[in-house]
């Protein structure tokens, strides 16, 4: 790619943001279709995220143990692993199992869209697909990550307590007060906005991937490859400027 | 009878009577190419009201791109586009959506919704364009297009389910829908057989008629040019080069036409 068609993407991209903004805040909102497609995302991911979550926790809390138990602070692990899960691990997990579902979803769903010209029917028949197709999306995915965050969390602590309880058979109730204890109000909210930008960034690289897909099967499957692969880096980039950010109020 | 060549931009009056007509679509000297490549270099054409107009061209020549340039979704680089009095290249987003609404587009490959069910698809323009959500007017619009393309039984089924010709029918009762008062059909016959597309001719006329519609017709297809032209534009290296009724063009000798016009009397 030249720097001349770099720059062309980029303005191209810039575009695509200052659009979805627009429409995103002007009425008609498309609220019934954003629910419709919150409604899929969250059906879509949710076993994904109970699985890998799960395990997760499990992992987590079995790998940590032996080293905590080295310096005697075996019952630290608790708030260990609610820190780790709700400050990174769940939103990490639940944006990367989206990213691959649904951003691929996204992706080849509106690609295929555009290479068979139902784009274009939209365009010409007056219907508003932008907002109907992508700001429907992004707003979905902007719902759906905190709330799938949320569940992740949960989860992954029920995984880490299953854990526990095999090796030393402790009460639900001590696990969850020493885990709950250790979380702040600002680790939840951060979690919380930095999974909701998860989700915008998702939605948008998913969608500009497949509305501006090139013609032909390839197209698609470019589309919703680039889908994927974009928004996996970009969770790792947000990821970070989360940490540098929250660490300011700490 | 008078040749048809255009070469000079001098547009001969057919057997049509044009006079007393509005033009619904003006094109003054449209130019785009794409990277280094001139698709239209400097067309010009005029729509007349009721009129079915075909343009006529080998694939590549540019076709597609004019009716293209016509609902906005290709930007040309320089020349004029007015359709329905509005100038295109000058209207803001809601304007064109509002022009767009008064223009059927029926596309080469059908572009029907495939996640959407024949109704659904139908519904589809009416619920976001006119905001009717009541069923019983939704089924009795739907019902009323699918029936003025033959198709009232597919009401339920998805795209899938269809055959191609069924699919271009549907695509066009898709944009009946709206009332429009221009139809643009892209290629209509591409990939059909000979009976389909004669049905599928005929069925253009047939909308016309009963929704009063001015059409250009997009095609390759010499038997869609003879049934549905009243009058016919040849296009090639990006110009509008000839123009005259079927028989003018079929009577003239210029190569580029007899390619078309020998192959159809074989």
């Amino acid at each position: 790619m030249s720097f001349k068609n770099f720059l062309l993407r980029l303005a191209e991209i810039a575009r695509f943001v200052a659009r979805f903004f627009k429409e995103a805040f002007y009425p008609p909102y498309e609220t019934k279709e954003i629910l419709n497609q919150s409604f899929r995302f969250g059906n879509k991911s949710l076993f994904l995220i109970t699985f890998t979550a799960f395990l997760a926790g499990i992992v987590f809390t079995k790998q940590s143990r032996p080293s905590l138990a080295s310096f005697g602070a075996e019952s630290w692990l608790p708030s260990l692993v609610s820190q780790a899960v709700v400050r990174s691990l769940g939103p990490l997990i639940t944006g990367l199992i989206c990213a691959g579902k649904l951003g691929s979803n996204i992706g080849a769903e509106l690609g295929s869209m555009q290479v068979t010209e139902q784009i274009d029917a939209m365009e010409v028949s007056g219907t508003r697909p932008f907002a109907y197709l992508v700001v429907s999306r992004v707003m979905a995915a902007m719902l759906m990550l905190p709330l799938l965050v949320v569940y992740a969390d949960i989860v992954a602590l029920m995984g880490s307590y299953t854990m526990v309880y095999f090796i030393n058979k402790s009460s639900f109730l001590l696990y969850f007060n020493e885990a709950t204890a250790s979380i702040t109000y600002l680790d939840v909210f951060s979690s919380l906005i930095k999974s909701a930008f998860f989700g915008l960034s998702m939605g948008l690289i998913g969608c500009f991937a497949g509305y501006h897909s090139e013609k032909g099967t390839s197209g698609v499957g470019r589309a919703a490859n680039t889908a994927v692969v974009v928004s996996m880096i970009s969770i790792f980039v947000i990821d970070l400027i989360s940490l540098q950010v929250t660490s300011l109020f700490r | 009878m008078m040749e048809a060549t255009m070469t000079e931009r001098e547009t001969q009056q057919t057997d049509i009577d044009r006079s007393n007509r509005k033009k619904v679509v003006e094109i003054r000297d449209l130019h785009i190419a794409f990277g280094d490549r001139k698709v239209l270099d400097g067309v010009d054409l005029d729509l007349y009201e009721g009129e079915n107009l075909v343009i006529l061209g080998r694939s590549g020549s540019g076709k597609s791109v004019l009716i293209k340039c016509m609902v906005g979704l290709l930007r040309p680089d320089s020349g004029e586009i007015k359709v329905l009095g509005y100038d295109v290249k000058k209207l803001s987003a809601k304007d064109l959506n509002e022009l767009r609404k008064q223009v059927g587009f029926s596309f080469q490959l059908s572009a029907l919704y495939d996640s959407m069910t024949v109704r659904e698809n139908l519904e589809f323009p009416i619920r976001r364009n006119l905001g009717i959500d009541q069923k019983e007017k939704l089924d009795e619009m739907v019902k009323k297009a699918l029936e003025d393309v033959a198709l009232g039984h597919t009401v339920d089924q998805k795209p899938v389910e269809l055959s191609g010709g069924m699919k271009k029918r549907v695509g066009i009762a898709r944009t009946l829908i709206l009332q429009p008062k221009i139809m643009l059909y892209d290629e209509p016959t591409a990939g059909l057989d000979p009976v389909t597309s004669m049905e599928l001719n005929q069925l253009i006329m047939e909308v016309r008629k009963m929704y009063k519609t001015s059409s250009i017709i997009i095609t390759h297809d010499i038997s869609c040019a003879r049934q549905t032209a009243d009058r016919i534009v040849a296009l090639f290296d990006g110009k509008n080069k000839f123009e005259g009724t079927f028989d003018e063009l079929k009577r003239n000798e210029a190569p580029e036409l007899r390619s078309f016009f020998d192959y159809f009397n074989e």
